[in-house]
C-alpha cells in the first residue's frame, strides 16, 4: 500500500488548485534549475535507475527511450512528443494529470527535453479533452510568465518551448508513429518501422515519444531518487502507477498505487470492491481494451504489474481495470472491442483493414449465437492471421481480445450457439444472412436527418 | 555495401537498400502490391513479409532496411502462412467478378492467388461494395476491386503531381477518390491502369474488348510528340485495342502520356485508304497507277526550283530520306521540315537537340525554361523534371508563361525575351542561381524558335548556357526541347531548304507549282497558292488532304517499321503492328515506287537498304543508343542576340489533345479535349 | 425546408476574413502550415458546426494542402463533421465502461426524448445524437459530453436536466 506521502499526483482528485500557485505548494517548479545543472547524462542516468518503464501501456524503459537521441545533434532540432491522446476504452488517467497536475507535467516536459537535447515539446491531447487542454494551456501561459518555460528556462540557460496541439477523435493517433504523423497534419497512419522516431521522428528529427504519465512522473523521480521510486514494486515492475478502476464496483476511480499489488487488493480498497461481493466478479480485463480478459480464477490471486500480468498472457497495458460481475454478457463485451477496433482501425495494412472487419462481423453473431462451432476455431486463426502482420500493433490488440474470450469462456460461446440452434431449428446458419448493424456507425459521420 | 544472405544465396547490395531489393539480388521473387519500385514505399499490402533472423516477427520487406550480415527467409512455413493470410484478407472483399474483369488475365491478384490463394472461402460474411469514381474520359473505376494499396494516390501525388487524388476515410471505410467528383487533370493519368494491380482502374476506351492474351505486341514508339516514349502496340487482327509503354529508364521510363496510349482509335476514322486524284475539281477515287500518272502529268516541265516538299510532324525517317532523294533527283532545293517556321542552326546537332538527355535531368542541379510548356509539349519528360525537383534543392525558373501548373515548384522570371537579356547581363537575380549551379540546364521549346526572332533566342539561351557554365567537358546544359516528333530526324536528315531554296513560307502562296506534302498538316491549306498543283501523301484526311490535287495513301506509325529520332537524338525503332487500311501503303515505298514511275528510280528497294541510305545521309542513324557528352566547342549557333524581339512567348500547342491528324481523328481524344479544355464546374455534392 | 438544408444553410458562405487571418497565422505559427489543418478544422467547426465543402477547399488553400488531402485527414477524425450536424452535439460514450454502467438505457430514453435514432439530428436542428468509442471518463461512467462539458455518473434524470439545463 501506497501512504500518502510517496504519491506522486498528490492533486490527482483535483481537490486543490491546478495553477501554478497551487502546484508550487505542492513541490513542482522546486529548484528546477538545480535539477537541470545536473546535465544531460545525470538526468538521464538518474531516469535508467529509477527503472521506470513507460505507462502507455508497452512499457519501454523510459530512461533507456531517452538515451536514445543523439548525443550531439547533427544540425536537426531533438523533439520531445508527449502522448496525451488517451483512447484506450477504460482508461482515463492522463486526463486526471493533464487537467489537475498540468505543472508537474510542464516541469517534467522541461526536464525530459534538457536530457534529450530537445528545445521543442508538443503534446499531442485527444480531441475530446477540450477542457482539460485549456487546463493545460492557463498553466503553460503561466509557466511562461513565471519565465520557468520559455527563453532561459528556470534560469538554467536552456530555451524550451512547449505547445498544445489537440486530436479530433482516432484511437490510432495514440500510436507513436501515426501520432507523429497526425502533428505534421497528416492523417494518422502509422509509420513502418525502422526508421525509429529517435533517429527519424517528427519531420524526420530525432524524437521522442513518451505517455503523458511516463514524463509527469519525471520531476518527482529526479527529486527524490531513482532509488526512491524503484523501492516500489517488484523487480522490473517497479514505481508507483495510476490505475484506472470502472464498471462493476462499487466506486470506479482512478488510484495511484505501486505496482505489483495483487488486483484484487487494489479493487477493494480503493474502488470499494466489486458490486455484489468478490464472488459475484465474472471477469476482469487489466489494462485498457487491448488486452485480453482474465476470468475470475486468475483475479483471485494474479498481481498487477507487466511480469506477473504477461505470465497470465494479458498485460498492464494502461493499468485500467475494467471490472465485469456476473451479470454481464461476456461475449457482447469482447464484441463491443471488435467494434471499436474496426471502427478505429486506419484501413492502412491489410490484415487489420480487413481483419477486423471480420472479426467483428463474427463476432456480432457470436454474440446471438448465429454460428457453428467450428467457427470459433475459424474465428481463433483469423486472429492469428492479424495478429504480427500489421505495420502497428493494433492489429495485436484488436486479436488479443478475442483469443482471451476463447481461451476462457469457449463454453459461454458454446453454449450461446446451441440455444440459438434449439430456438431456431430449421438451421439457419450465418452465412448470407444481413449482417448485425453495429451501434457505432462504420462511417464517423453523422447521418443527414431525412 | 551490405552482405545479405537470402535463403542461403550470399548477395551484397548497396547500404540503404530494401530486404526485397537483397531479395531480388539473390533471384528470389517476393510478391507484392503496394510496393512499385518508382513510388515511394506504404508497406501496407503486407504480401511481401519475409522472416528476418533475430526479427521477433515476419517483416514487409518492402520498407525493411538491410543490414550488413542479414539473413533472409523468404520461403518458410511463417512466410507462406503470413502470405496467403494476406491473400485471404484481400480477397474477403474482393468481387471475385474476375470473368467480366479487364484485369483478369493480367492481374497481380489473380496471379497470386494462384500460388497463395485459397480454393474455397472461409468468409460466410457479407461483401463490402464500394462506389465508382468519375475519374474522366480514360480512366474507369470498379472501386470494389481496389485493395486500397494506394498506388495510384501515390503515383498522382508523386510522379504526375496532381494532388487530387486521395484516400478518404479511414479503416474499412477507406476510398480512394478525387475530392470532388471531377476528371483527373493529368496528362499521365492513363498510367493509373498500369499501375493498379488489379481490376479497379482499367481502360475506359478498352472496356471488355479484349484478354491480353489475344492480342500481338509489337514494340514501337510514341510520335504523339518528341520525347520518343518506348511503346508497346497490342492489336487483334487488323484493330490496334491498346498501346501501353514499355520500360526504358534512358527515356519514358515505364510512363507514357496519355495522347500516346488513348489516340489510337483515330487510325480508323478519316482514314485515306485509297489513291484520289482531283478531277474536275472534285477529288475522285483513282488507283495507284492513274495517282502516279497525274503526279507525273503534274511535274510534266516544271523547273526543279518550282518543285518544293514539306515533311509533317508525324514522319519516319525512312520516307523523310526517301522523299529528300526523290526531290534531290528532280533539281528541287526547296525541302522543309519546320512547318511552325521554327528558326534552327543545324551546323552542330548539339544547337538542335536535348543534350543533357532526359536522364540527364535528374543530375541537374537548376533548371531555366524559356518559352515552353513541358507539361504539354512533353509529358514523360516533364514527369522527370517533377522527379528531380522531388529530390530537393532543384531551382527552376521559367520566362514565358505556361498553360498549366507545371507540377513543380518554379519562378516565372519573365514573359518575353527582355528575361533572357536580363539574366544575360545579369540584372535578374536567376542569373546567380545558374551561375552558382554545378550542372544547371537550360531548355528553350520549339515554339520559341518559331518566333521571328527565333534565331536571336536560340543564339541567346546558347550564350546564356555558355555564361553560367552549363557548356562543360563534362556537361552539356543546353537544350532544345521538340514537339514534333519528326523534326529532329528531319534535321538530321537535311529536310531543309538547300542553297537557294524555298523554306515553308516561301512554298506557299505560289512559291512552287508542285508541292508535295508528306503528313504535313499543320497549316491552314488556303495558304497555299491556287495555282499550285499538291500531292498530299499520308494518313489521314486532314487539312493537307483538303488541299490535295492527288492523295497518295499513307501509313500511320503503327503501320509501317520506321525510325524515328527524339527530341535528345536519341535513334530508336519502331516495328509494324497492324496492316495499313485499304490500299494504303507503307510512305518511302511509296516514294520508291513513284520514282520508278518517272525513272528516277531510288537506288534502294528494301528497308535495309534504306536505313544504309539513311546512315550514309547521316551517321547518327547508325549509332545505337545515346553517348553522352560534354561540349566542346563553345562558339553558339547563329544568331544575333541584338535582334531578339518584345512579343511574349506563347504557348507550343493549343489544345494538347488535338495536336495532329491522329489526335484529332481520336473520338477518345476529342472526348477528352472537351471535357479539359472546357472544363464543367461541377457543384460540390 | 427539410433539417439537412435548415443544418446546412452556412456552407456556401467563405470564412470571415477573421477566422481566415487566424488559420493563416495558426498555420504560419508551425514547422509546415499543414501541421495546423486539424486545429483549423475545428476553429471552423466551432463557427459553423460542420466543415462544408466550400470551407474545406478555402482552409486547404490557407494552409497550401490540396483539398483530397485535407479531406484525407478530416474523413480521417471522428470528430471532424463533414455533414451537417444540429446546434448541439451529443456524443455519448459507447465503451465498454459505460455500456457495462448503462449507456444503452441513456441512449434509449434519448432516442425516444428526441425521437432520434444515434447518428442523426433532431428535426429542428438542436441535437444531434453520436455515439463515440470512448470519452476517456471511465471512472465516472456511463458519460456524454453536450457540446465542450463532460458529463459523468449519468441516469436518464440527470440527462434530463442536461439537455434542459443546456437547452
Amino acid at each position: 500500500m501506497l501512504s500518502d506521502k510517496d504519491r506522486i499526483f498528490t492533486n490527482i482528485y483535483g481537490r486543490e488548485d491546478f495553477r501554478l500557485a497551487g502546484a508550487r505548494k505542492r513541490g513542482d517548479w522546486d529548484g528546477t534549475a538545480a535539477i537541470l545543472a545536473r546535465g544531460r547524462d545525470g538526468i538521464v542516468a538518474e531516469m535508467k535507475a529509477s527503472n521506470l518503464r513507460g505507462r502507455g501501456g508497452a512499457g519501454f524503459p523510459t530512461g533507456l527511450k531517452w538515451s536514445f537521441m543523439p548525443k550531439v545533434s547533427d544540425g536537426r532540432p531533438h523533439y520531445l512528443v508527449i502522448n496525451g491522446d488517451e483512447s484506450e476504452p477504460g482508461t482515463c488517467k492522463d486526463r486526471e494529470i493533464i487537467r489537475h497536475e498540468p505543472h508537474k507535467l510542464i516541469e517534467s516536459a522541461l526536464i525530459a527535453s534538457f536530457a534529450m537535447g530537445a528545445h521543442t515539446a508538443y503534446i499531442y491531447i485527444r480531441g475530446e479533452y477540450y477542457n482539460e487542454s485549456r487546463n493545460l494551456q492557463v498553466a503553460i501561459d503561466e509557466a511562461y510568465e513565471a519565465g520557468l518555460i520559455g527563453r532561459n528556462a528556470c534560469g538554467s540557460g536552456w530555451d524550451f518551448d512547449f505547445f498544445i496541439h489537440r486530436g479530433a477523435g482516432a484511437y490510432i493517433c495514440g500510436e507513436e508513429t501515426a501520432l507523429l504523423e497526425s502533428l505534421e497534419g497528416k492523417k494518422g497512419l502509422p509509420r513502418m518501422k525502422p526508421p525509429f522516431p529517435a533517429a527519424m521522428g517528427l519531420y524526420g528529427c530525432p524524437t521522442t515519444v513518451n505517455n503523458v504519465e511516463s514524463i509527469a512522473v519525471a520531476s518527482t523521480i529526479l527529486r527524490r531518487g531513482g532509488a526512491w521510486f524503484s523501492s516500489f514494486g517488484r523487480p522490473n515492475n517497479v514505481g508507483t502507477k495510476l490505475f484506472a478502476i470502472s464498471g462493476h464496483v462499487n466506486r470506479p476511480c482512478v488510484v495511484e498505487e505501486e505496482l505489483g499489488l495483487p488486483m484484487r487488493e487494489i479493487i477493494e480498497r480503493h474502488a470499494g470492491g466489486v458490486r455484489g461481493g468478490w464472488d459475484n466478479l465474472l471477469a476482469v480485463i487489466p489494462g485498457g481494451c487491448s488486452v485480453p480478459i482474465l476470468p475470475k480464477a486468475t483475479c483471485d490471486t494474479v498481481l498487477m504489474d507487466f511480469d506477473a500480468l504477461r505470465a497470465e498472457r494479458s498485460g498492464l497495458g494502461t493499468a485500467a481495470m475494467i471490472v465485469m460481475d456476473r451479470s454481464t454478457d461476456v461475449v457482447e463485451a469482447i464484441a463491443r472491442f471488435a467494434r471499436f477496433f474496426k471502427h478505429e482501425s486506419c484501413g492502412q495494412c491489410t490484415p487489420c483493414r480487413e481483419g477486423t472487419g471480420w472479426m467483428m462481423r463474427v463476432m456480432d453473431r457470436m454474440v446471438k449465437g448465429r454460428a457453428e462451432i467450428e467457427e470459433i476455431d475459424m474465428l481463433e486463426q483469423v486472429t492469428r492471421q492479424v495478429e504480427g502482420h500489421t505495420i502497428c500493433a493494433l492489429g495485436d490488440a484488436a486479436a488479443w481480445p478475442i483469443q482471451g474470450l476463447i481461451r476462457h469462456f469457449r463454453p459461454v460461446m458454446e453454449e450461446r450457439i446451441a440455444a440459438y440452434k434449439a430456438a431456431h431449428p430449421s438451421g439457419v446458419k450465418g452465412a448470407g444472412l444481413a449482417p448485425t448493424p453495429s451501434n457505432i456507425p462504420g462511417n464517423t459521420l453523422p447521418v443527414a436527418a431525412e | 555495401m551490405a552482405r545479405v544472405t537470402v535463403d542461403g544465396i550470399q548477395v551484397e547490395v548497396a547500404n540503404g537498400s530494401s530486404v526485397l531489393q537483397a531479395c531480388e539480388a539473390a533471384g528470389k521473387e517476393i510478391p507484392r502490391f503496394c510496393y512499385h519500385e518508382r513510388l515511394s514505399i506504404a508497406g501496407n499490402c503486407r504480401m511481401c513479409l519475409v522472416e528476418v533472423e533475430k526479427a521477433p516477427k515476419p517483416v514487409a520487406s518492402c520498407g525493411y532496411p538491410v543490414m550488413d550480415g542479414m539473413v533472409v527467409k523468404t520461403d518458410t512455413a511463417v512466410v507462406r502462412k503470413a502470405r496467403r493470410a494476406v491473400m485471404e484478407f484481400l480477397l474477403i472483399n474482393h468481387p471475385l467478378d474476375c470473368p467480366i474483369c479487364d484485369q483478369g488475365g493480367e492481374c497481380d491478384l489473380q496471379d497470386q492467388a494462384y500460388s497463395y490463394g485459397a480454393d474455397h472461402s472461409r468468409y460466410a460474411e457479407n461483401k463490402r461494395a464500394v462506389k465508382d469514381k468519375y475519374l474522366g474520359p480514360l480512366v474507369k473505376t470498379v472501386m470494389t476491386r481496389c485493395i486500397q494499396c494506394t498506388r495510384c494516390v501515390r503515383f498522382a501525388t508523386e510522379v504526375a503531381g496532381v494532388p487530387e487524388l486521395g484516400a478518404t476515410s479511414r479503416g474499412e471505410n477507406m476510398e480512394i477518390g478525387t475530392y470532388v467528383e471531377k476528371a483527373l487533370t493529368s496528362e499521365l493519368s492513363g498510367n493509373l491502369i498500369d499501375i493498379c494491380p488489379v481490376g479497379a482502374l482499367t481502360s475506359k476506351p478498352y472496356a471488355f474488348m479484349a484478354r491480353p492474351w489475344e492480342l500481338k505486341r509489337s514494340d514501337s514508339i510514341d510520335v504523339m510528340d518528341a520525347v520518343g516514349t518506348n511503346i508497346s502496340i497490342h492489336a487483334r487482327g487488323a484493330e490496334v485495342l491498346r498501346i501501353l509503354p514499355r520500360t526504358n529508364d534512358e527515356v519514358n521510363e515505364e510512363w507514357m502520356a496519355d495522347k500516346g496510349r488513348f489516340s489510337f482509335d483515330g487510325f480508323r476514322r478519316r482514314r485515306l485508304d485509297q489513291p484520289w486524284v482531283r478531277a474536275h475539281g472534285k477529288l475522285q477515287p483513282a488507283r495507284w497507277q492513274d495517282a502516279f500518272v497525274a503526279i507525273a502529268h503534274g511535274l510534266q516541265g516544271v523547273h526543279g526550283d518550282r518543285i518544293g516538299a514539306i515533311a509533317g510532324d508525324l514522319c519516319d525517317a525512312e520516307s523523310m530520306v526517301a522523299l529528300r532523294d526523290l526531290m534531290v533527283s528532280l533539281g528541287s532545293p526547296n525541302l522543309d521540315c519546320r512547318q511552325d517556321g521554327a528558326r534552327y542552326d543545324t551546323t552542330r546537332r548539339e544547337f538542335y537537340t536535348f543534350n543533357t538527355s532526359i536522364a540527364g535531368i535528374e543530375e541537374s542541379d537548376a533548371l531555366l525554361l524559356v518559352g515552353c510548356d513541358p507539361r504539354h509539349e512533353a509529358p514523360v519528360l516533364n514527369a522527370r523534371i517533377r522527379k528531380r525537383y522531388l529530390a530537393g534543392r532543384y531551382p527552376i525558373g521559367v520566362i514565358g508563361h505556361p498553360t498549366a501548373d507545371l507540377t513543380y515548384g518554379a519562378e516565372i522570371i519573365g514573359d518575353r525575351p527582355a528575361a533572357l537579356t536580363g539574366l544575360l547581363e545579369g540584372g535578374l537575380a536567376f542569373a546567380e542561381v545558374l551561375k552558382s549551379a554545378k550542372r544547371p540546364m537550360i531548355v528553350v521549346g520549339q515554339a520559341a524558335l518559331a518566333r521571328d526572332d527565333g534565331a536571336a533566342v536560340l543564339a541567346a539561351c546558347w550564350k546564356l548556357a555558355e555564361s553560367v557554365g552549363a557548356l562543360a567537358d563534362d556537361w552539356h546544359g543546353f537544350n532544345v526541347l521538340h514537339h514534333a516528333a519528326s523534326r529532329v530526324a528531319a534535321l538530321d536528315i537535311g529536310f531543309l531548304p538547300g542553297r537557294g531554296g524555298r523554306s515553308v513560307a516561301g512554298m506557299m502562296s505560289g512559291g512552287v507549282d508542285v508541292l508535295w506534302l508528306l503528313g504535313a498538316d499543320e497549316f491552314h491549306p488556303a495558304r497555299i497558292g491556287p495555282d499550285t498543283f499538291v500531292i498530299y501523301q499520308g494518313h489521314h484526311g486532314d487539312a493537307g488532304a483538303s488541299r490535295a490535287d492527288v492523295i497518295l495513301p499513307g501509313a500511320t506509325y503503327a503501320e509501317k517499321p520506321g525510325t524515328y529520332v527524339n527530341t535528345e537524338g536519341r535513334v530508336q525503332r519502331a516495328f509494324q503492328a497492324i496492316m495499313p487500311p485499304g490500299e494504303a501503303k507503307e510512305d518511302w515505298r511509296i516514294i520508291r515506287a513513284f520514282s520508278e514511275v518517272i525513272g528516277m528510280t531510288l537506288p534502294y528497294d528494301n528497308l535495309d537498304a534504306v536505313r544504309a541510305r539513311l546512315t550514309e545521309v547521316n551517321p547518327v542513324f547508325g549509332v545505337q543508343g545515346l553517348p553522352r557528352f560534354g561540349s566542346g566547342d563553345r562558339s553558339g549557333p547563329a544568331g544575333d542576340v541584338a535582334a531578339l524581339g518584345n512579343a511574349a512567348f506563347a504557348p507550343g500547342i493549343g489544345d494538347y489533345y488535338l495536336t495532329n491528324a491522329i489526335s484529332r481523328a481520336s473520338p477518345t481524344m476529342q472526348e477528352c479535349s472537351r471535357v479539359y479544355t472546357q472544363p464543367v464546374v461541377q457543384a460540390a455534392e | 425546408m427539410s433539417t439537412a438544408e435548415t443544418l446546412a444553410d452556412s456552407a456556401s458562405e467563405t470564412l470571415p476574413d477573421a477566422l481566415r487571418e487566424e488559420i493563416r497565422l495558426l498555420g504560419q505559427h508551425e514547422a509546415h502550415p499543414r501541421a495546423a489543418c486539424i486545429e483549423a478544422l475545428q476553429r471552423v467547426q466551432r463557427e459553423f458546426r460542420w466543415v462544408s465543402d466550400a470551407h474545406l477547399r478555402e482552409v486547404a488553400g490557407l494552409l497550401g494542402m490540396s483539398a483530397a488531402d485535407l479531406d484525407g485527414v478530416a474523413t480521417y477524425f471522428n470528430l471532424i463533421f463533414r455533414r451537417p450536424v444540429g446546434r448541439r452535439v451529443l456524443l455519448l460514450c459507447d465503451s465498454v465502461s459505460c455500456w457495462l454502467m448503462g449507456r444503452e438505457r441513456l441512449e434509449a430514453h434519448l432516442s425516444a426524448r428526441l425521437g432520434i435514432r444515434p447518428g442523426q439530428t433532431t428535426p429542428d436542428g438542436d441535437v444531434t445524437l453520436l455515439p463515440t468509442v470512448c470519452l476517456g471518463h471511465c471512472d465516472h461512467a456511463p458519460a456524454l459530453m453536450l457540446g465542450d462539458a463532460l458529463h459523468g455518473d449519468v441516469d436518464t434524470q440527470k440527462l434530463d436536466a442536461i439537455l434542459e439545463a443546456a437547452g
